[in-house]
């Protein structure tokens, strides 16, 4: 509070010349109090905001899909609008009828726990959401209670019209406008990370007459009304006026600060909510996230399709069969009583009778639907999420953040990706610049380790001497090269501890730091515990060099309204001097200017212009004389540009009092101005001034990769993917990180679409469109097959790119590139690129993000990932899975997308073949029973077949299956490709599957049918009746379903064990209890199994007959296959199960190699890149 | 209590006793080929007067004629006792979904004290008396009866124990007797003695027990004296079950069993085709395998190490 107080005396305002340039009113203010602009917010006076129609919605959010009172209907309607659920519910309902084959409750039963369990999963997850959001309503924030006084309140209560208090490095509650600041000028800055990605702090103003109400106490009395437009998405307008002491001032978006962004460098402001909850901008920008489904589900969906039809087709022959035998033989059937017969049995009316055994057909064969696959597959999923969630290797130990999955409903949809977009702050980058490098007067400076280059040296070694050293090259741009200092990562004792004063230019080295020290529009802050300064800049590069600055001794410690004072720590005489520098102007820094100019006095009465900028900007404006250094500074720039550092030249001029004073009269000019030319104006006076400049050197500075960004980019290229990066930052910031990603590469060619400045459409189209038909020609016509391209493409660019017209080409052209990075990109383009990829290429697409800005991608992608343990949620809440690292992007994808791909698949083939195996069976006796819908089986069996007698084997299957372990998954990236590939569930292997099953049921029955039919089969004589048979039967399908899934299996624990031979087991415990209860209860089963059955030496033979015949066919193909046509994971299995691995293990190094996809982008193949380059050139020399 | 130890002292001693003198009871096991020998004689047609042949349904349903009819089967192969009876139907659906409803299982237990027998439709009262044992099932009763004669002295058929125990002691009432059975004005088959309880009713027992295909035996009773090559049986029958509506075949056979049951040729084809063609799949992939040998973990398979995958 107190140094808020100090730095108030400061007018922040000074600072800036192009921006925050108030205008006169700007246009739309007429349209107030109109149609769409009729909001009334009386500030400081929410009580009148309580009646209509000044009673506006509550700030807090919800998130959740379903209410107390909706739960009930609309997840309902949910289940049911699947076709499955649907059809079992006709059939439920139609099982009170006496058309029912079965009793009711067989078919209640299993459908109402199948529905239950799933809603209850979906009231689980919407449990959850509703937390997130208590967490977000309950969060406090000060707000004016009357008289002065502020107390904490819930984000919730918040009112439209409360006057709050927001302090430093919170987050707005709602639309807030801005009153004051602690700054006199009534500045401050926001960082809306969360809402457009950009990391640049934004400066907000505001109103002048608002300026004085800084203290708790001014607002006791303080009224006005605010009147604006309703709410609206659109983050960057506002349109409004304020009525402050009968007077109307205009509001614009300068004065708007947005819920979710955060308040910086600013101490505290005040502000009066505007747009509150669901009416902020920020929430009307969010979309209700799209309930996504996997590839395999939405495929899955044409499998009961398929069955669907299967069934329709038996039960019509069913129902034309039954029909007949009603009309031609029933009336002969005297046992029947034919002549008593209602209608269900009426030889006078064999087409009703007909019609009305369709009903009890699809009911009878509605054992090939899987009842219980919806929920079976839920219940994997929800257990995979868990494995997910628990992974131990994908939990961030600093956040202590575990991997997420937030809907299971994705998991094998992991399994699948093609491509990855990806954010750049705060996913890829940790959004902290460290000061690494530096030349100064054509000498570099700071460790030039080139990972690289050491790397493919190494390389080339080991090929030399016969030996593959892979983890070595992997790892080593892994380097740990942690700094104790944020900010500061350099290694150079040559500058350290003050050696500097021994260089040769000395000089030079001074100038340069002082132009670190000075150049800059932050403010230092004493931190009191360590006792050294820290400084909130406005953009993280900033902040690093007055870090480095420190570090050498250059120490930034004070600014005044119109100084800069710097500590000198090394001096000639040892001392540590104070210097004043006086500011006569600051030309800040703008991304369209690309450079930073101030001018001060120093205390000799010397005017300096000191100047930091883009390296071509700077080189453009330098003197004659000023040229000096710059072809040993342009080859360290390069050198530092395809190390992905971020560079700025530095260069100065001295002035002549006379010759400043005559430019600046100009300047004032110009600034004073009022009208639309005014910016003209000053930039034309700065850019008088900007030139004839002496270049004195640069600075690289490191965008700070994430952990394990790098090696996670190598492997996921490894696997096959592609990777767009798509951020709102600059084009020069984003190659940069293109670079130290691997993304880009030196001699990679780079097919560059930036923004092209024309004001007629036709012609930019036009224009755009040739650049992508000429980089597509190029690709064309490229024969070397280590060339690799990449796109880079401007967001202006890219919104006419993204146009019906071209976008074709673009997509064609970005698919062609090894790696695409779209700079400046807005949310919309994100999610629009992200549809383009989604749509046009019709493969699985992943986007990854951290922020607001990247909401759109996340739900518009088949897969959101969104980074956590970051400020805001936003992402997290969106995503359908959270990480909170990007590294551990490697291991979701390539082991758990792996598994949980191959799991799916494989369970869902086996669940249409148990079913079809079962179902079958039915329709075939029917055709022995007159198609009289008998079926051979109790209903317990039927019923329990699904839900409990085969279900746990296929969950395990599900849930614990492993074609290979996770190192291998993680050795052998290319594995991955098996499922982009989908080479475990298309229509071929479907198809095979449900022939297994066709062949099954027919081995079952008919072994059975002619094993039993006539003859005697226990010892007294007696022949077989149907319960007998019927159970007989049963046993046959438990072993051969078993059996089968058991061969399917690869990865085998106890539980896999327990389930499937306990599965055995509990049908015989099951006949066993069952046929122990009375009679009246078990009816024919009644001890079938202890006095017929089992003692019976023909039906155990008869079981073990079925059940191997049964599983002879699958079993003769994966001998063939795994003989003849192996998989890549049969193979490394046996090498696994033979130990070859540990024996050989340069045939596994080897191997593992190979292993990789061909890729262009990464560092093993930056790597290899760089190795041809070298070979290429020693062989040019020989 | 000394008593009682003495006593087990002594047959601990007995069995001492056997032990040391090898005289243990033992079993032991000859391997003898079993077969099972089967006599099957349709009599359907052969048992209608040829004057009736042309309409048969008004054969059977005409109770002046006499059903009576003599069959003479000849035993071509000695046949071990016990021999078992057994009546074949064809072409009866016992396994129809209208037929296999209609009984009420808690009525055979419980008679009369059960009273809702709707399941039972249409066979459930007459006259507005309760039919016990209700049902199409009950009512449709198999009744031809069968002796059989050999060198004119009647062979002993033992008609006991034909049906399971457990339902003879669970599922059909001891205490229940047959009451208001085929009064009806429509006759289905077989009538029952009201005096003899349910449980007893064994023919009555099998029959309910329905069958699981259109085609099907079942057990009639046991002869259980054996009968020798060339032997000539005399079967009188009593031809009263009418098949001939629907054209069913009725057919008597005498059969042994095994262990494994009855003749059941089929079961063992079935188990030395797939016994075999398991083994020919053995021997074919041995064969392959040493042809086409591939060392498992063999890296050539490798996706990467194949030149025409890696394209």
């Amino acid at each position: 509070m107190a140094k808020g107080r100090i730095r108030a005396k400061l007018r922040k305002s000074h600072l800036y010349t192009f921006c925050l340039y108030q205008g006169p009113n700007g246009k739309g203010q007429q349209t107030v109090g109109g149609p769409g602009f009729s909001r009334i917010v009386h500030c400081n006076g929410p009580q009148l905001q309580s009646e209509r129609p000044f009673k506006y919605r509550s700030n807090d959010i919800s998130t959740t899909k379903y209410s107390f009172i909706t739960f009930l209907p609309k997840a309902l309607y949910e289940q049911f609008n699947r076709v499955a659920n649907l059809y079992f519910l006709g059939c439920a309902i139609a099982s009170v009828t006496p058309l029912s084959p079965f009793s009711a409750l067989s078919m209640i039963a299993p459908l109402a726990f199948v529905v239950g369990l799933s809603m209850a999963k979906e009231a689980l997850e919407d449990w959850k959401r509703f937390m997130q959001d208590m967490e977000v309503n309950s969060r406090k924030v000060k707000v004016h209670t009357g008289e002065g006084a502020f107390g904490k309140k819930a984000w919730e209560k918040v009112q439209v019209g409360d006057v709050v208090r927001v302090e430093k490095d919170q987050f707005f509650p709602a639309d807030l406008l801005l009153l004051s600041s602690n700054y006199e000028d009534g500045i401050c800055y926001v960082e809306t990370m969360n809402l457009d990605g950009e990391t640049n702090l934004k400066a907000k103003r505001a109103l002048e007459v608002t300026l004085d109400l800084d203290e708790d106490e001014d607002f006791k009395n303080f009224k006005g009304i605010i009147k604006c437009e309703d709410p609206n998405p659109s983050l960057y307008t506002f349109v409004g006026n304020l009525e402050y002491n009968d007077q109307v001032y205009a509001l614009d978006p300068s004065q708007i600060l947005l819920r979710d962004s955060k308040l910086r460098n600013t101490a505290y402001i005040y502000g009066v909510a505007i747009f509150t909850g669901p009416d902020s901008k920020v929430m009307m920008n969010s979309t209700n996230s799209p309930s996504k489904r996997s590839r395999i589900e939405k495929k899955m969906d044409y499998i009961i399709y398929v069955l669907f039809s299967v069934l329709l087709v038996i039960s019509l022959i069913s129902s034309f069969g039954f029909a007949v035998e009603i009309k031609y033989s029933m009336p002969e059937w005297w046992f029947l009583q034919p002549q008593e017969a209602d209608d269900f049995y009426n030889p006078e009316e064999p087409v009703t009778s007909g019609i009305s055994h369709m009903v009890t057909a699809l009911m009878l064969y509605g054992y090939l639907l899987p009842i219980s696959l919806y929920v079976s597959i839920e219940v994997v999923k929800v257990l995979q999420a868990t494995f997910i969630n628990q992974d131990i290797h994908m939990y961030d130990e600093e956040t202590g953040i575990p991997a997420q999955a937030r809907t299971s409903n994705l998991n094998e949809e992991l399994g699948q990706v093609d491509t990855i977009l990806s954010d750049k702050t705060g996913t890829l980058t940790c959004n902290q610049m460290d000061f690494l490098k530096c030349s100064i007067a054509g000498t570099a400076y700071g460790s030039s380790t080139n990972a690289v280059e050491l790397a493919a040296a190494k390389q080339m070694a080991n090929d030399l001497e016969g030996k593959v050293e892979l983890d070595a090259v992997v790892s080593y741009s892994e380097k740990d090269r942690q700094s104790p200092i944020k900010g500061f990562n350099f290694e150079d004792s040559r500058l350290m501890n003050g050696n500097w004063l021994k260089e040769a230019k000395v000089e030079d080295i001074i100038l340069f730091f002082r132009i670190l020290a000075v150049c800059h529009t932050a403010i230092p802050e004493l931190n009191e515990d360590t006792g050294s300064y820290t400084y909130e800049a406005e953009s993280p590069d900033e902040g690093a060099f007055l870090v480095a600055a420190r570090e050498f001794g250059f120490e930034f410690f004070q600014r005044t309204q119109s100084s800069v004072f710097v500590r000198e720590k090394y001096t000639a005489s040892g001392k540590p001097i104070d210097r004043e520098y006086k500011i006569l102007n600051v030309l800040e820094f703008t991304s369209k200017r690309k450079r930073m100019t101030v001018i001060i006095k120093d205390e000799d009465g010397q005017i300096l212009l000191m100047c930091k900028g883009a390296d071509s900007i700077i080189f453009d404006r330098l003197s004659k004389d000023g040229r000096f250094y710059q072809p040993d500074t342009t080859k360290h720039l390069n050198e530092y540009g395809e190390a992905g550092l971020r560079t700025l030249a530095l260069a100065y001029k001295k002035l002549e009092e006379s010759e400043y004073s005559a430019w600046n009269t100009e300047f004032q000019k110009a600034k004073t101005s009022i009208g639309a030319d005014r910016d003209i104006m000053l930039e034309n006076a700065a850019e008088m001034m900007e030139k004839d400049l002496i270049l004195i050197g640069a600075t690289a500075v490191e965008d700070k990769l994430q952990k394990g960004v790098p090696k996670c980019i190598d492997k996921l290229a490894q696997a096959g993917l592609k990777l767009w990066v798509l951020t709102g930052d600059k084009m020069e910031t984003a190659i940069n990180i293109g670079f130290s990603c691997s993304l880009l590469r030196q001699g990679m060619k780079q097919i560059c679409i930036p923004a092209i400045d024309s004001d007629v459409k036709e012609e930019v189209k036009g224009a755009i469109l040739k650049q992508i038909n000429n980089g597509s020609e190029m690709i064309k016509a490229e024969k070397d097959p280590h060339a690799a391209f990449a796109l880079i493409i401007d967001g202006k660019t890219l919104s006419y790119a993204l146009e019906d017209d071209i976008k074709q080409h673009f997509l064609d052209l970005g698919v062609r590139c090894a790696s695409v990075i779209c700079c400046r990109v807005s949310p919309k383009q994100k999610a629009l690129v992200t549809r383009l990829v989604k749509l046009g290429t019709g493969k699985t697409t992943l986007a990854i993000g951290d922020g607001a800005n990247d909401v759109g991608m996340i739900q518009e992608a088949d897969i959101g990932v969104g980074i956590s343990g970051v400020e805001g949620m936003q992402a997290v809440m969106a995503s359908d899975f959270s990480v909170a690292q990007f590294r551990f992007l490697e291991r979701l994808l390539v082991v758990h997308g792996h598994w949980c791909y191959k799991r799916i698949a494989q369970m869902i083939c086996y669940f249409f073949y148990k079913n079809i195996a079962f179902g079958l069976t039915l329709f075939y006796f029917e055709a022995f029973t007159g198609f009289s819908g008998q079926s051979i089986y109790n209903d317990w069996y039927m019923l329990l077949f699904n839900v409990v007698l085969t279900a746990l084997p296929v969950i395990s299957l599900g849930v614990l299956e492993q074609d290979v372990s996770s190192e291998v998954c993680l050795e052998f990236p290319a594995i991955y490709q098996q499922g982009p590939r989908n080479l475990f569930f298309d229509w071929y292997r479907i198809l095979g599957w449900m022939a297994n099953g066709l062949l099954a049921s027919l081995i079952i029955f008919i072994l059975n049918i002619v094993i039993f039919y006539n003859q005697a089969f226990r010892a007294g004589g007696q022949t077989a009746d149907m319960a007998a048979l019927g159970a007989t039967m049963f046993t046959c399908i438990i072993w051969s379903v078993n059996i089968q899934i058991a061969l399917t299996m690869s990865h085998f624990t106890w539980i896999q064990h327990t389930t499937i031979w306990g599965s055995i087991a509990a049908w015989y415990l099951f006949l066993f209890v069952y046929g122990a209860l009375p009679p009246s209860i078990s009816a024919d089963a009644y001890k079938l199994l202890v006095e017929a059955l089992a003692p019976a030496p023909m039906y155990w033979t008869a079981t073990l007959l079925v059940a191997i015949t049964c599983n002879l066919p699958y079993m003769t193909h994966i001998a063939y296959q795994r003989c003849f046509e192996p998989m890549d994971h049969h193979i490394i299995q046996e090498i696994k199960y033979y130990r070859k691995d540990v024996e050989d293990q340069h045939m596994w190094t080897k191997e593992r190699s190979k292993a990789r996809q061909k890729t262009k982008i990464g560092f093993t193949a930056r790597v290899e890149a760089k190795i041809r380059q070298i070979r290429a050139m020693m062989n040019k020399k020989h | 209590m000394a008593d009682m130890n003495r006593e087990r002292h002594r047959t601990r001693e007995t069995a001492f006793y056997l032990f040391t003198q090898q005289s243990l009871p033992a079993c032991k096991p000859v391997l003898t080929p079993g077969w099972v020998v089967e006599i099957v004689d349709r009599y359907d047609t052969e048992c209608v007067p040829e004057a009736f042949r042309i309409d048969k349904i008004s054969y059977i349903q005409d109770d002046s004629i006499p059903k009576n009819c003599s069959r003479f089967m000849k035993v071509h192969k000695y046949m071990k006792a016990p021999i078992y009876i057994y009546y074949q139907l064809d072409n009866y659906y016992q396994n129809h979904r209208r037929y296999v409803k209609s009984r009420s299982d808690k009525q055979l237990l419980h008679g009369q004290k059960y009273h809702d027998t709707s399941s039972c439709q249409p066979v459930e009262l007459n006259s507005g008396q309760p039919i016990v044992p209700c049902g199409l099932i009950a009512w449709s009763l198999f009744n031809d009866s069968f002796t059989f004669i050999r060198e004119r002295a009647e062979l002993k058929v033992n008609r006991k124990n034909i049906a399971w125990k457990s339902d003879r002691d669970h599922k059909f009432g001891k205490n229940v007797h047959p009451f208001n059975f085929q009064n009806g004005t429509l006759i289905g088959g077989g009538k029952l003695n009201p005096k003899i309880p349910l449980s007893d009713q064994e023919d009555l027992i099998v029959w309910m027990r329905t069958s699981a295909l259109p085609s099907f035996r079942k057990l009639y009773g046991r002869i259980e004296e054996d009968l020798d090559a060339d032997d000539v049986i005399v079967v009188n029958l009593m031809n009263n079950y009418n098949t001939y509506s629907f054209g069913g075949k009725k057919k008597l056979v005498l059969s042994t069993s095994s262990w494994l049951g009855g003749k059941n040729d089929f079961l063992g084809h079935a188990c030395v085709i797939i016994g075999s063609s398991s083994l020919i799949l053995a021997i074919v992939f041995t064969l392959l395998h040493l042809k086409y040998r591939r060392p498992h973990g063999d890296t050539s398979y490798l996706p990467w190490n194949r030149k025409s995958l890696s394209g």
